[in-house]
Protein backbone atom coordinates (compact mmCIF):
# COMPACT_ATOMS: atom_id res chain seq x y z
CA UNK A 1 0.00 0.00 0.00
CA UNK A 2 1.28 3.59 -0.81
CA UNK A 3 2.08 6.18 2.13
CA UNK A 4 -1.12 8.03 -0.10
CA UNK A 5 -3.22 5.75 0.06
CA UNK A 6 -3.02 5.42 3.35
CA UNK A 7 -3.80 8.93 4.14
CA UNK A 8 -6.72 9.43 2.26
CA UNK A 9 -5.85 12.10 -0.40
CA UNK A 10 -8.33 13.89 -1.56
CA UNK A 11 -8.57 16.95 -4.11
CA UNK A 12 -9.05 20.43 -2.66
CA UNK A 13 -8.84 23.88 -4.50
CA UNK A 14 -6.36 26.39 -2.99
CA UNK A 15 -7.70 29.94 -3.11
CA UNK A 16 -6.80 33.43 -2.29
CA UNK A 17 -8.02 35.98 -0.58
CA UNK A 18 -5.13 38.66 0.01
CA UNK A 19 -2.46 37.30 1.56
CA UNK A 20 -3.95 34.18 2.84
CA UNK A 21 -5.11 31.06 1.50
CA UNK A 22 -8.10 28.86 1.93
CA UNK A 23 -9.10 25.88 0.74
CA UNK A 24 -12.53 24.20 -0.63
CA UNK A 25 -13.42 20.70 -1.54
CA UNK A 26 -12.44 20.45 -5.21
CA UNK A 27 -16.38 18.72 -5.57
CA UNK A 28 -18.00 21.47 -4.37
CA UNK A 29 -16.67 23.95 -7.02
CA UNK A 30 -17.99 24.13 -10.33
CA UNK A 31 -15.33 27.00 -12.71
CA UNK A 32 -12.87 29.77 -12.03
CA UNK A 33 -14.02 32.52 -14.47
CA UNK A 34 -12.39 36.16 -15.14
CA UNK A 35 -14.13 39.24 -13.86
CA UNK A 36 -17.05 40.59 -15.46
CA UNK A 37 -19.84 42.79 -14.83
CA UNK A 38 -21.57 42.83 -11.82
CA UNK A 39 -25.30 43.55 -11.71
CA UNK A 40 -26.32 45.51 -8.99
CA UNK A 41 -29.85 45.94 -7.48
CA UNK A 42 -32.02 47.18 -3.79
CA UNK A 43 -31.64 44.47 -1.36
CA UNK A 44 -30.61 44.01 2.44
CA UNK A 45 -28.45 40.97 2.19
CA UNK A 46 -24.67 43.13 3.14
CA UNK A 47 -22.74 39.64 1.95
CA UNK A 48 -24.57 39.89 -1.32
CA UNK A 49 -22.95 42.61 -3.73
CA UNK A 50 -24.64 41.56 -7.36
CA UNK A 51 -25.03 39.08 -9.56
CA UNK A 52 -23.07 37.74 -12.73
CA UNK A 53 -24.50 36.65 -15.42
CA UNK A 54 -22.56 32.95 -16.06
CA UNK A 55 -23.79 30.34 -19.04
CA UNK A 56 -27.25 31.47 -18.76
CA UNK A 57 -27.37 31.35 -15.09
CA UNK A 58 -27.57 34.43 -12.76
CA UNK A 59 -25.35 33.74 -10.08
CA UNK A 60 -25.10 35.79 -6.77
CA UNK A 61 -21.66 37.24 -5.81
CA UNK A 62 -20.77 36.25 -2.21
CA UNK A 63 -17.49 38.42 -1.12
CA UNK A 64 -16.37 36.01 1.92
CA UNK A 65 -13.16 38.53 2.37
CA UNK A 66 -14.60 39.98 5.10
CA UNK A 67 -15.64 37.12 7.28
CA UNK A 68 -12.11 35.69 6.57
CA UNK A 69 -9.65 37.88 6.84
CA UNK A 70 -11.63 41.45 8.09
CA UNK A 71 -11.91 43.77 4.94
CA UNK A 72 -13.30 43.37 1.84
CA UNK A 73 -11.22 42.28 -1.24
CA UNK A 74 -9.53 45.94 -3.01
CA UNK A 75 -8.70 44.14 -6.10
CA UNK A 76 -10.19 40.72 -7.75
CA UNK A 77 -8.69 38.54 -10.34
CA UNK A 78 -11.24 35.71 -10.87
CA UNK A 79 -14.75 34.59 -9.55
CA UNK A 80 -14.35 31.16 -8.00
CA UNK A 81 -17.75 29.33 -8.93
CA UNK A 82 -18.99 27.16 -6.29
CA UNK A 83 -21.75 24.89 -5.49
CA UNK A 84 -23.81 26.19 -2.06
CA UNK A 85 -26.02 23.75 -1.04
CA UNK A 86 -29.57 24.50 0.80
CA UNK A 87 -30.79 21.42 2.31
CA UNK A 88 -31.30 19.06 -1.11
CA UNK A 89 -31.40 22.16 -3.70
CA UNK A 90 -27.87 23.55 -4.82
CA UNK A 91 -27.12 27.04 -6.46
CA UNK A 92 -24.16 28.31 -7.89
CA UNK A 93 -22.73 31.32 -5.81
CA UNK A 94 -19.37 33.17 -7.59
CA UNK A 95 -16.33 33.67 -4.96
CA UNK A 96 -14.40 36.69 -5.70
CA UNK A 97 -10.57 35.89 -5.13
CA UNK A 98 -7.40 37.71 -5.30
CA UNK A 99 -4.97 35.17 -7.34
CA UNK A 100 -5.01 32.12 -9.42
CA UNK A 101 -6.26 29.13 -7.65
CA UNK A 102 -4.37 25.77 -7.28
CA UNK A 103 -5.72 22.14 -7.62
CA UNK A 104 -4.02 19.73 -4.59
CA UNK A 105 -4.53 16.67 -2.97
CA UNK A 106 -4.13 16.28 0.64
CA UNK A 107 -5.73 14.98 3.46
CA UNK A 108 -8.19 16.75 5.57
CA UNK A 109 -7.57 17.05 9.29
CA UNK A 110 -10.84 17.12 11.42
CA UNK A 111 -12.36 20.47 13.01
CA UNK A 112 -11.92 20.63 16.89
CA UNK A 113 -15.05 21.72 18.75
CA UNK A 114 -13.30 25.37 18.73
CA UNK A 115 -13.11 25.60 15.12
CA UNK A 116 -15.63 27.92 13.71
CA UNK A 117 -18.86 26.68 11.73
CA UNK A 118 -17.20 27.74 8.69
CA UNK A 119 -14.11 25.55 9.09
CA UNK A 120 -15.04 22.59 7.76
CA UNK A 121 -11.46 21.32 8.15
CA UNK A 122 -7.62 21.51 7.93
CA UNK A 123 -4.92 20.68 5.47
CA UNK A 124 -0.89 21.11 5.57
CA UNK A 125 0.06 22.38 2.47
CA UNK A 126 3.56 23.66 1.11
CA UNK A 127 4.73 24.51 5.21
CA UNK A 128 1.16 26.02 5.95
CA UNK A 129 -1.83 25.05 7.79
CA UNK A 130 -4.71 26.03 5.58
CA UNK A 131 -8.93 26.07 6.85
CA UNK A 132 -10.81 24.23 4.53
CA UNK A 133 -13.85 26.06 4.32
CA UNK A 134 -17.53 25.15 4.77
CA UNK A 135 -19.09 27.80 1.52
CA UNK A 136 -22.52 26.16 3.87
CA UNK A 137 -22.09 27.68 6.55
CA UNK A 138 -20.17 31.21 5.67
CA UNK A 139 -22.50 32.54 2.68
CA UNK A 140 -26.13 33.32 3.52
CA UNK A 141 -29.05 31.58 3.35
CA UNK A 142 -32.45 31.10 4.93
CA UNK A 143 -31.15 29.49 7.79
CA UNK A 144 -29.20 33.00 8.78
CA UNK A 145 -32.79 34.32 8.44
CA UNK A 146 -34.09 31.86 11.04
CA UNK A 147 -31.18 31.93 13.01
CA UNK A 148 -31.57 36.04 13.37
CA UNK A 149 -35.41 35.24 14.02
CA UNK A 150 -34.63 33.02 16.67
CA UNK A 151 -32.08 34.95 18.45
CA UNK A 152 -34.77 38.09 18.19
CA UNK A 153 -37.24 35.94 19.43
CA UNK A 154 -35.14 34.61 22.42
CA UNK A 155 -34.39 38.36 23.45
CA UNK A 156 -37.66 39.62 23.06
CA UNK A 157 -38.61 36.69 25.64
CA UNK A 158 -35.80 37.48 28.30
CA UNK A 159 -37.07 38.80 31.18
CA UNK B 1 -49.48 12.94 -51.95
CA UNK B 2 -49.60 15.20 -48.81
CA UNK B 3 -47.14 16.96 -47.11
CA UNK B 4 -46.76 16.36 -43.64
CA UNK B 5 -48.10 19.61 -42.31
CA UNK B 6 -44.78 21.53 -40.40
CA UNK B 7 -45.05 21.74 -36.59
CA UNK B 8 -44.89 24.82 -35.06
CA UNK B 9 -41.86 24.92 -32.48
CA UNK B 10 -43.95 25.19 -29.21
CA UNK B 11 -42.85 29.00 -27.88
CA UNK B 12 -41.70 29.74 -24.60
CA UNK B 13 -44.27 30.74 -22.46
CA UNK B 14 -43.80 34.66 -21.87
CA UNK B 15 -44.89 37.35 -19.97
CA UNK B 16 -45.52 41.13 -20.51
CA UNK B 17 -43.28 43.58 -18.42
CA UNK B 18 -43.10 46.91 -17.62
CA UNK B 19 -39.70 48.08 -17.41
CA UNK B 20 -39.50 51.03 -14.98
CA UNK B 21 -36.70 53.53 -13.09
CA UNK B 22 -36.59 54.61 -9.31
CA UNK B 23 -33.48 56.27 -9.00
CA UNK B 24 -31.61 55.65 -11.70
CA UNK B 25 -32.52 51.58 -10.94
CA UNK B 26 -34.30 49.07 -13.58
CA UNK B 27 -37.18 47.46 -12.35
CA UNK B 28 -39.61 45.26 -14.28
CA UNK B 29 -43.77 45.16 -13.28
CA UNK B 30 -45.93 42.39 -14.74
CA UNK B 31 -47.96 44.63 -16.85
CA UNK B 32 -50.64 42.69 -15.93
CA UNK B 33 -50.11 43.81 -12.54
CA UNK B 34 -49.99 47.40 -12.96
CA UNK B 35 -53.83 48.53 -13.09
CA UNK B 36 -53.29 52.41 -14.07
CA UNK B 37 -50.61 54.80 -14.71
CA UNK B 38 -51.06 58.12 -13.69
CA UNK B 39 -48.83 61.31 -13.06
CA UNK B 40 -47.80 62.66 -9.88
CA UNK B 41 -49.02 65.97 -11.13
CA UNK B 42 -52.29 64.75 -11.23
CA UNK B 43 -52.75 62.80 -8.32
CA UNK B 44 -52.06 66.47 -6.18
CA UNK B 45 -55.89 67.27 -5.64
CA UNK B 46 -57.00 63.76 -4.01
CA UNK B 47 -53.80 62.80 -2.38
CA UNK B 48 -54.23 63.59 1.33
CA UNK B 49 -51.32 63.56 3.91
CA UNK B 50 -50.78 60.57 6.26
CA UNK B 51 -48.12 60.07 9.17
CA UNK B 52 -47.50 56.19 10.28
CA UNK B 53 -44.73 55.97 12.66
CA UNK B 54 -41.73 54.58 11.48
CA UNK B 55 -42.78 54.24 7.93
CA UNK B 56 -40.82 57.02 5.72
CA UNK B 57 -42.23 55.13 2.75
CA UNK B 58 -45.65 56.33 2.54
CA UNK B 59 -46.90 60.32 3.22
CA UNK B 60 -49.69 60.57 1.17
CA UNK B 61 -53.20 57.89 0.33
CA UNK B 62 -55.84 58.68 -1.37
CA UNK B 63 -59.53 57.20 -1.29
CA UNK B 64 -61.70 55.41 -4.38
CA UNK B 65 -64.73 54.70 -3.46
CA UNK B 66 -64.51 52.46 -0.06
CA UNK B 67 -61.06 51.79 -0.71
CA UNK B 68 -58.10 53.25 0.23
CA UNK B 69 -54.81 53.19 -1.65
CA UNK B 70 -51.63 54.31 -0.11
CA UNK B 71 -48.71 56.10 -2.28
CA UNK B 72 -45.77 54.31 -1.76
CA UNK B 73 -42.40 56.08 -2.48
CA UNK B 74 -40.76 53.23 -4.47
CA UNK B 75 -37.04 54.85 -3.50
CA UNK B 76 -37.51 54.53 0.04
CA UNK B 77 -39.20 51.72 -0.36
CA UNK B 78 -35.99 49.95 -1.55
CA UNK B 79 -33.52 52.27 0.24
CA UNK B 80 -32.49 53.86 -3.01
CA UNK B 81 -31.48 57.68 -3.02
CA UNK B 82 -34.56 60.33 -3.21
CA UNK B 83 -35.66 60.98 -6.25
CA UNK B 84 -38.60 63.74 -7.51
CA UNK B 85 -41.06 60.42 -8.71
CA UNK B 86 -43.13 61.54 -11.85
CA UNK B 87 -45.24 58.73 -12.38
CA UNK B 88 -47.57 56.51 -10.10
CA UNK B 89 -48.30 52.81 -10.95
CA UNK B 90 -52.12 51.70 -9.32
CA UNK B 91 -50.89 48.04 -8.75
CA UNK B 92 -53.86 45.41 -9.13
CA UNK B 93 -55.36 43.90 -5.97
CA UNK B 94 -53.37 45.57 -3.87
CA UNK B 95 -53.77 48.87 -1.88
CA UNK B 96 -50.48 50.25 -3.47
CA UNK B 97 -49.88 53.32 -5.41
CA UNK B 98 -46.04 53.06 -6.14
CA UNK B 99 -44.14 56.05 -7.38
CA UNK B 100 -41.56 55.52 -9.90
CA UNK B 101 -39.12 58.32 -12.10
CA UNK B 102 -40.42 57.08 -15.35
CA UNK B 103 -41.38 54.43 -17.81
CA UNK B 104 -38.62 52.87 -19.43
CA UNK B 105 -40.59 50.25 -21.74
CA UNK B 106 -42.62 47.26 -22.17
CA UNK B 107 -41.34 44.52 -23.74
CA UNK B 108 -41.47 40.45 -23.06
CA UNK B 109 -39.71 37.88 -20.74
CA UNK B 110 -39.63 34.47 -21.62
CA UNK B 111 -38.00 33.45 -18.16
CA UNK B 112 -38.19 34.24 -14.61
CA UNK B 113 -35.43 32.80 -12.71
CA UNK B 114 -36.26 32.49 -8.72
CA UNK B 115 -34.41 34.81 -6.68
CA UNK B 116 -31.17 33.12 -5.39
CA UNK B 117 -31.48 31.65 -2.08
CA UNK B 118 -28.69 33.67 -0.60
CA UNK B 119 -30.89 36.74 -0.93
CA UNK B 120 -32.61 36.15 2.30
CA UNK B 121 -33.70 39.50 3.56
CA UNK B 122 -36.66 41.74 3.11
CA UNK B 123 -35.85 41.35 -0.81
CA UNK B 124 -37.77 38.09 -0.61
CA UNK B 125 -40.93 39.96 -0.40
CA UNK B 126 -40.01 42.48 -2.73
CA UNK B 127 -38.97 40.32 -5.66
CA UNK B 128 -40.98 37.37 -7.56
CA UNK B 129 -37.21 36.42 -8.93
CA UNK B 130 -34.59 37.83 -11.81
CA UNK B 131 -34.96 38.00 -15.40
CA UNK B 132 -32.11 38.90 -17.98
CA UNK B 133 -32.72 41.04 -20.94
CA UNK B 134 -30.50 42.39 -23.21
CA UNK B 135 -27.70 41.24 -21.32
CA UNK B 136 -28.85 42.62 -18.12
CA UNK B 137 -30.30 41.54 -15.27
CA UNK B 138 -33.45 42.88 -13.85
CA UNK B 139 -35.34 41.84 -10.83
CA UNK B 140 -39.44 41.78 -11.13
CA UNK B 141 -41.29 43.19 -8.38
CA UNK B 142 -43.62 41.13 -6.09
CA UNK B 143 -47.06 43.70 -6.30
CA UNK B 144 -47.46 42.80 -2.88
CA UNK B 145 -44.12 43.16 -1.79
CA UNK B 146 -44.24 47.01 -1.21
CA UNK B 147 -46.58 46.69 1.88
CA UNK B 148 -46.66 44.18 4.48
CA UNK B 149 -49.84 43.81 6.56
CA UNK B 150 -48.30 44.68 9.87
CA UNK B 151 -47.35 48.08 7.36
CA UNK B 152 -50.90 48.48 6.52
CA UNK B 153 -52.16 48.06 9.78
CA UNK B 154 -49.95 50.77 10.82
CA UNK B 155 -51.40 52.69 7.85
CA UNK B 156 -55.10 51.62 8.58
CA UNK B 157 -54.51 53.24 12.10
CA UNK B 158 -53.16 56.32 11.13
CA UNK B 159 -55.93 57.35 8.73
CA UNK B 160 -57.50 60.94 9.24
CA UNK B 161 -61.34 60.67 9.05
CA UNK B 162 -62.77 60.39 5.93
CA UNK B 163 -63.43 63.84 3.94
CA UNK B 164 -66.03 64.26 1.60
CA UNK B 165 -64.14 66.50 -0.69
CA UNK B 166 -61.33 63.67 -0.74
CA UNK B 167 -62.51 61.82 -3.59
CA UNK B 168 -59.68 61.95 -5.89
CA UNK B 169 -60.04 63.28 -9.88
CA UNK B 170 -59.74 60.79 -12.45
CA UNK B 171 -56.96 61.55 -14.56
CA UNK B 172 -55.45 58.28 -15.05
CA UNK B 173 -54.48 55.81 -17.99
CA UNK B 174 -56.33 52.57 -17.68
CA UNK B 175 -53.60 49.70 -18.74
CA UNK B 176 -54.86 47.57 -21.78
CA UNK B 177 -54.28 44.06 -20.16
Amino acid sequence: MTVSAELELKPFVLLRLGERRFAVAADGIVELVPPSRVFRFPHQTPQIEGLILRRGRIVPVCDVAEALIGKRLASRRFYLIALRRYGARTEWVALPVTGECELINAERMAVSESDEPHVAGWLSHGGDVIEVLNLDALTPGPEELLANSTTAEALENRP
Amino acid sequence: MRLAVPVKPRSARSEQIILFRISDQLFAVSSSSVQEVRSTDSLAGGAREIDAPGLRKVHRFMRRGDKTLFIVNGAAHFGLPPSRGTLVFVLCNTRTALVIDSIEKMTTMTRLQALPLSFCHEERQWYRGLTALDQTVVPVVHPEGFLSSEELMLLDAALPPPEDSSEEPDGGTELEQ
